[in-house]
């Protein structure tokens, strides 16, 4: 018989967004033990806040709802949600991990009643909406969070909010004595699916983000489109609550552009296209869409949908990178100026609203963090063989689709299985 | 090859693009371009511009020699920098402009008529003759008789008071007119001058005819 190198045939998962999750659940249906890691109260990350997804256009709580009961079904597979690495030390089978577990102050007696959160009055920008609207400081992140539990928010604490909350839990779930606490797990593979942030639209500044109303980021955007979501489903005009009709999508904003990111993030010209149909989608003829770009880059099957959405007549493309924006006072209006490529036309165009495509980031800076991985220019994880025992999945090794991010994840549980089954 | 051959691949020179990164400064930079608009949408003078600097990246590559060194765009700029703080490659669109405005010139293909090229031709003479410094009376002077005598002694009458004032703030001296100051070893720093004529030329030779 030959033995297993690995010392530890756990294999830690970091992230538990669509890539995670799926790597995590890979790796425990091949049979192995497999922690799942999640820094928010809820696993499902980005995907989860997306109205629907390309190219098939299908909604993506459908996916969410497979993989929870994957999750739910598996005994293999442990998440631990509110958990944030802080250092990783040892080698490739066998990693001790340092967690830092913030408080929920919500124990396993909760319901998801509700009564807490109509207790509470204290009100904090909704992560899960992009700060589209207010949240309670007791709070279900959102509909299809899990663990399906509530959270609250520590900036309550110590606060007659809290107390509240308290009194309203029939069920004794609430414990606001919950306190940090730093755990270290042995492990012999670990896998990052720390994912992506959408790019800091401020630092955009010719676009005016920060001081045009009407400017809006396409992940916005695709909290609008939902019907339980900050506007019930209506796109509507920040500055006066109208419904935009007239809107325009400007690729490439951040990505391709040493200003800001060098790289191509690659999903967001199909992004784009697929929330061309989201305006036909709400307002059928009467919704315009007009795309400003460099290039439309719908990679090898996504060309079909590129060929849909340039066959509507609502949808105009205008070869040019927008130069900059400013605002008409007395409509509201942003007014798009710059150059177009095909005949060198200057245009001043007014839109009701402008949607910017905003490219991906890597959600974590591995360099900051201390930990010894390779990573690229763009910060996002080299696949290096000196990386040892350490794999990325999905977005946090490049700027990915869902398709390409759940490929990626798939591999790296396989990767992450061979680390742990090595025999030597 | 036949004289009608000849003809054609001189109508079709597409060797505008090597000559541009051989003799105008930053011109390396020419096929970076990736036609996105920025620059001339940024450019605040953009409106006036014949061709904006995207369009021109792109009649460089197209080989419109005649058409972009005789246009009158690139003497529009006013090296706001706008347009290289914006390109999304950092192209050094200011550079490259004021690098074909000033090939133009010393080809004599530079617009007659455009004030910017008048006015550098009057401060390198002035620079070149005057022993290696700007004789800002003489400068300013050529400036006034530039259009006539008649519009100058005008010119001259409507400037007095600002004249006068430079004088007695010790500003400006009157006898700078006598020829003026210069640098040090002005006969060296001629020499250096036309020896670096001499070489930009010879590396503009081979791109004629």
């Amino acid at each position: 018989m030959t033995d297993v190198v690995a010392t530890n045939q756990t294999i830690l998962v970091v992230g538990g967004g669509i890539s995670g999750m799926t790597a995590a659940l890979e790796a425990a249906e091949c049979g192995k033990d497999v922690i799942l890691l999640e820094k928010n109260p809820s696993i499902g990350g980005r995907v989860a806040q997306l109205y629907k997804y390309f190219p098939k256009l299908c909604y993506p709580t459908c996916g969410m709802e497979i993989n929870l009961r994957r999750i739910k079904a598996n005994p293999k597979l442990r998440v631990i949600t509110l958990a944030e690495v802080t250092k990783v030390t040892g080698d490739a089978g066998n990693y001790t991990v340092d967690i830092t577990l913030q408080p929920r102050y919500v124990n396993n007696n909760c319901t998801a009643c509700g009564a807490c959160s109509e207790a509470v009055e204290a009100q904090f920008a909704n992560e899960y909406n992009y700060g589209l609207n207010q949240r309670k400081g007791a709070y279900l992140p959102f509909y299809m969070a899990y663990p399906q539990r509530y959270v609250v928010d520590p900036r309550i604490i110590g606060t007659a909010d809290a107390e509240k909350a308290k009194s309203a839990c029939k069920y004794d779930a609430i414990d606001l004595n919950m306190s940090t606490q730093n755990i270290q797990l042995t492990v012999g593979a670990v896998i990052w699916a720390t994912g992506w942030k959408p790019f800091d639209a401020n630092k955009i500044q010719p676009y005016g983000y920060d001081r045009i109303p009407n400017v809006i980021t396409s992940v916005e955007l695709e909290r609008m489109m939902d019907p339980l979501g900050p506007t019930d489903g209506k796109i509507l005009r920040p500055s006066d609550q109208k419904e935009a009709k007239n809107i325009a999508f400007i690729q490439c904003a951040g990505s391709r552009d040493r200003n800001y990111l060098k790289h191509c993030s690659r999903m967001c010209c199909t992004a784009t296209l697929k929330q061309t149909t989201y305006v036909r989608e709400r307002y059928g003829d009467a919704g315009k869409s007009s795309v400003y770009y460099i290039d439309i880059r719908a990679i090898d099957r996504f060309d079909d949908l590129y060929q849909k959405v340039k066959a509507d007549p609502n949808v105009t493309f205008i070869k040019s990178k927008v130069a900059n924006i400013t605002l008409d006072k007395a409509t509201g209006n942003p007014i798009l100026n710059g150059v177009d490529t095909e005949g060198y036309h200057r245009y001043n165009n007014p839109h009701d609203l402008v949607v910017l495509a905003i490219g991906m980031e890597p959600s974590v800076d591995f360099s900051r963090l201390g930990i010894d991985i390779k990573v690229n220019e763009h910060g996002f994880i080299e696949a290096d063989p000196s990386n040892g025992g350490l794999f990325a999945a999905g977005c946090a090794s490049d700027a990915l689709d869902v398709n390409r991010a759940v490929q990626h994840a798939t591999a790296s549980a396989l990767r992450a299985i061979q680390v742990v089954n090595q025999v030597s | 090859m036949s004289q009608l051959n000849a003809t054609k691949v001189e109508k079709y020179r597409n060797h505008f693009l090597r000559e541009v990164e051989a003799n105008v400064e930053e011109g390396h930079w020419v096929k970076m371009c990736m036609q996105c608009g920025v620059c001339s949408g940024s450019c605040p003078l953009g409106p006036y511009w014949e061709h904006p600097p995207q369009e021109i990246f792109m009649m460089i590559r197209a080989g419109k020699r005649e058409e972009v060194l005789k246009s009158s765009s690139m003497w529009f700029c006013t090296s706001c920098y706008n347009c290289i703080a914006r390109c999304p490659r950092e192209l050094p669109i200011t550079h490259i402009m004021h690098g074909l405005a000033h090939y133009a010139k010393r080809l004599g293909l530079a617009p007659q008529n455009q004030a910017t090229p008048k006015f550098a031709q009057y401060f390198w003479d002035n620079l070149y003759n005057g022993g290696g410094r700007v004789n800002e009376l003489k400068l300013g002077l050529s400036l006034y008789f530039m259009n006539g005598l008649v519009e100058g002694i005008k010119t001259a009458l409507k400037m007095r008071k600002i004249g006068q004032g430079m004088y007695f703030s010790k500003r400006m001296n009157p006898f700078e007119i006598f020829g003026g100051h210069s640098c040090k070893d002005s006969q060296g720093l001629k020499a250096a001058l036309n020896k670096a004529r001499e070489i930009e030329e010879a590396k503009a030779a081979q791109f004629k005819g």
